[in-house]
């Protein structure tokens, strides 16, 4: 029970620290790793839930496919959002430090 | 070797295989895209027209996937609610596949950046299948975990094709769009967590079932919802969505508004009123109908103030969204079934309204080269049909006679003053006026002619970019004539009838 | 938004880290008084474990049990692929040099030791740890090391090969899930006895094509082969790459 609880309490903290950060830094990096952070907190208060002590029977599968499941999730998007962030940063005139670039690249225009 | 009946519950998984398929195949192949997903899309509409009948004939139906009753095993549902969002998606789907064909062809014919429309186009095909597909999914699921699963397959393919257009705006509004999706389904993933902590289980009927009523559960619901209003822009969680809808393609701009932000409300409606009645309070009922309220003002307000076409429109989502959520506060009074019509009939009207109007945009912008406001004089008489479809578009955005956003007005109205809550009908009324003042805006412009107009001749558009927008325009403009089979499908298909009754009628 | 730069927090960053303590407080002290677990599901999968095919009762629950959840999800994984490829070329740096000795001898090694790990291990799924999952993710650890490495060939793999390779995995899970529909009248719906071999068989394939996706996500971006099919001559490519 104290172990669930322990498991527990760690992920709900990593997932407001990813939270925090996520709503106040702006550098596009920053907020993915956030967000990455925000769900290994979930994902450790899940496995918690499936854990039973010894000899009380066998573990709970459910939380761990549903681990696996969000793991996967969470990589498509984790590179979704890293490659978009790559393309942000060559089609605006910042650096990656937020300087402006020396030559503007084209603009392209049209939607 | 299983031969199918009328009443076999496994019809419901066609609405999601079959774009699922198309998606897949439109990705391997490069040639044949379109016809590939024409096919999906019309199997579609008529797989989602079986269903109706279905429902109709035996009533609310549930399929178990793999054989594997609940708990074990995932859920799929048919019932009236689900039924007309599926309705909703297919033929608006349908629209927008004919238009999206129409609309790459047309930019791929320009001599000038061939190569990027191309792209565009190649690309397109299967993100939007495969949204299509978490889009019925999300509908017909009915295990909590699935439609988590569904939402980010919604969540992915919508950033993509956001960030589709490779404008350095939509790369960004797309970034933003993505995390705040993100942000919405982990929060609603530790709901998950805290409920299956508390109940054990993760199929709906049996979390509607289970009497328990403590913190967990409540923590569960408003962690949920948090997330299911991050995805649907309530406001004030509402800053992502004109710039992503805005900056996106016409097309896509289309399926995002009409389509994607009704998924995360439809799930809202159902955890509050189907799954967790007991537990919602009046203090949060009326708050969400004030937040409805603000977003209904300023989203008007910020739609009055644009410069652009696009972005005006983006903004008039935010302000119908609003609507839906006035809903809510009815609830306790008129309970939940008149509601979920008045639901059901703004999300319908809304969609195919905002569907036209977004493809009436982009085909003025397509012939214009830009969506400036101030100058699109005089495009009356060169796009009459698209005038004409985003005026009716408006009329129902206005909600006049006798169109389906009349008819889901009407009962806003009528529910809030029966109830004696007569503040929702002057926000109501006030925002329909609001509308006017927007849409006029735009409509006037369109017919003036400017002293140095001269008829230009230039080439007429593929019927594809104009007529799929005035059939949408009609179809929302008329749901109000046929306001009764809406109704009658509810009615037949009542979620609280399959409680009675979970296999079907006899 | 940000206001990073200032080395101590303002008044709304304090307001915000003030929200979210009095948040994570509200929510540890819910957890902590949530009564002692219900069982869960544990009971249920171990009733019906045997007629599932395998012996590990995770594989049973994601491949058999909650499969269409899986299903779902390696479309998840395939929409990632496509989302990456509309965006960006993939990104191989100009200039050829030599491969670096180092870098060929271990990939020379490790790979084809990566390829039968990921093998042993979709195979040890059934009844340990393991899966299409883990298995997939061996082989794209092997993918990775071979872009790192920039094996000249790399850049000139045709697309055809990787979108059949990419498409592999969902098209069979489909095909299966349908063929089970025809047989036994339920989507994913094993047959008796054969569910096993049925999910041996979704494992493999998924496996190839999830190590090809994660791969390719390393990669950035979609292949040169990816060009458009239609050549119209009247284009100018001013466009210095980006398309």
């Amino acid at each position: 029970m104290i172990t669930t609880l322990l498991y527990s309490l760690t992920g709900l903290i990593l997932f407001a620290m990813g939270l925090f950060t996520l709503i106040i830094h702006s550098h596009p990096l920053r907020k993915i790793l956030a967000v990455n952070v925000m769900s290994t907190g979930v994902f450790l208060i899940l496995v918690a839930t499936a854990y039973k002590p010894l000899g009380q029977g066998d573990i709970d599968p459910v939380p761990h496919a549903m681990v696996l499941t969000g793991i996967v999730v969470s990589v498509s998007i984790t590179a979704l959002a890293l490659i978009l962030a790559c393309r942000m940063q060559e089609t605006s005139n910042l650096d990656l430090l937020g300087r402006k670039k020396q030559s503007k690249p084209t603009k392209e225009a049209g939607a | 070797m299983i031969f199918f009946n009328a009443d076999t519950s496994s019809w419901m998984i066609s609405p999601i295989v079959l774009p699922l398929t198309a998606g897949l195949l439109c990705f391997l192949f490069t040639r044949r895209t379109f016809a590939i997903a024409l096919t999906a899309a019309l199997a579609n509409l008529l797989a989602v027209c079986l269903l109706t009948y279905q429902l109709l004939v035996f009533g609310p139906m549930r399929c178990h996937v793999g054989g594997w009753q609940p708990p074990l095993g995932i859920t799929l549902r048919t019932d009236g609610p689900a039924l007309l969002m599926l309705l909703m998606t297919a033929v608006t789907g349908l629209a927008i596949t004919l238009y999206a064909r129409g609309y790459f062809s047309y930019r791929i014919s320009d001599p000038r950046r061939t190569s990027r429309h191309q792209r565009q186009q190649r690309y397109f095909w299967p993100l939007w299948m495969l949204l299509l597909a978490g889009l019925n999914g999300l509908f017909l699921s009915n295990d909590i975990f699935n439609i988590y699963v569904t939402l980010e397959l919604i969540g992915i393919s919508a950033a993509s094709l956001a960030a589709l257009s490779g404008k350095p705006a939509s790369q960004l509004a797309s970034f933003r769009y993505l995390m705040v999706s993100l942000l919405g389904s982990l929060t609603y993933l530790l709901g998950i967590v805290f409920l299956y902590r508390s109940c054990g289980v993760l199929d709906l009927d049996l979390l509607r079932n289970l009497t328990a009523n403590g913190p967990g559960i409540r923590a569960a619901l408003a962690l949920m919802s948090v997330g299911l209003l991050l995805k649907t822009a309530l406001f004030p969680l509402h800053f992502w969505l004109p710039p992503a809808h805005a900056n996106a393609l016409a097309p896509v701009s289309a399926i995002l508004s009409a389509l994607v932000v009704k998924g995360s409300f439809y799930l809202l409606f159902r955890f509050w009123f189907e799954i967790f009645p007991s537990i919602i309070s009046t203090a949060a009922l009326n708050f969400l109908g004030i937040l409805g309220a603000i977003a209904i003002i300023w989203g008007a307000i910020q739609a009055m103030r644009q410069q652009r076409l696009k972005l005006m429109v983006a903004y008039s989502t935010v302000s119908q969204l609003g609507y839906l959520f006035i809903a809510f506060p009815l609830v306790k009074v008129n309970g939940s079934e008149q509601v979920w019509s008045i639901v059901i009939f703004m999300a319908l009207a809304h969609a195919c309204a905002k569907s036209a109007m977004f493809m009436a945009a982009g085909t003025v912008f397509l012939h214009l080269g830009h969506d400036q406001i101030k100058n699109l004089s005089g495009v009356r008489s060169s796009l009459p049909i698209t005038v004409f479809a985003y005026g009716i578009a408006g009329v129902s955005l206005m909600g006049l006679p006798p169109s389906g956003g009349f008819i889901g007005k009407w009962l806003l109205l009528t529910s809030s003053l029966a109830s004696s809550q007569w503040w929702w009908a002057l926000v109501v009324m006030s925002g329909s006026l609001l509308a006017s003042i927007y849409v006029f805006r735009v409509m006037s412009r369109f017919f003036v002619i400017p002293d140095s107009f001269s008829f230009k001749k230039t080439e007429p558009l593929s019927p594809l970019l104009e007529w799929p927008a005035l059939a949408l325009a009609l179809i929302s403009m008329f749901l109000g004539l046929a306001a009764s089979w809406p109704l009658y499908i509810l009615a037949t298909g009542s979620p609280a009838l399959a409680q009675i009754i979970p296999g079907g009628l006899p | 938004m940000s206001r990073s730069r200032h080395k101590r927090f303002d008044g709304f960053q304090r307001l915000l880290l003030l929200l979210v303590i009095c948040l994570t407080t509200l929510l540890g002290t819910i957890i902590w008084t949530i009564p002692g677990t219900p069982s869960g599901l544990a009971d249920a999968v171990a009733l019906f474990q045997e007629h599932s095919g395998v012996e590990s009762p995770v594989t049973a629950v994601l491949l058999n049990f909650r499969g269409y959840d899986t299903l779902l999800e390696v479309m998840v994984l395939l929409l990632a692929v496509i989302g990456v490829w509309s965006l960006a070329k993939a990104p191989f740096s100009d200039q050829m040099m030599d491969a670096n000795p180092v870098q060929i001898g271990v990939v020379r090694l490790l790979a084809p030791l990566m390829c039968m790990v990921a093998a042993y291990l979709v195979w040890q799924g059934s009844h340990l740890a393991g899966g299409a999952f883990q298995g997939g993710a061996i082989l794209g650890a092997a993918g990775v090391l071979m872009l790192v490495a920039e094996l000249p060939w790399l850049r000139g793999i045709p697309a055809l090969p990787l979108r059949i390779g990419l498409v592999l995995g969902p098209l069979l899970f489909i095909g299966v899930a349908l063929f089970c529909l025809l047989l036994t009248g339920d989507l994913l719906g094993y047959p008796e006895g054969a569910a096993g071999w049925f999910i041996l068989l979704i494992e493999a394939a998924c496996a190839i094509s999830i190590g090809l996706t994660l791969a390719l996500l390393f990669a950035g971006g979609r292949p040169a082969g990816e060009a458009p099919e239609k050549h119209n001559p009247a284009s100018r490519t001013g466009n210095g790459g980006r398309v």
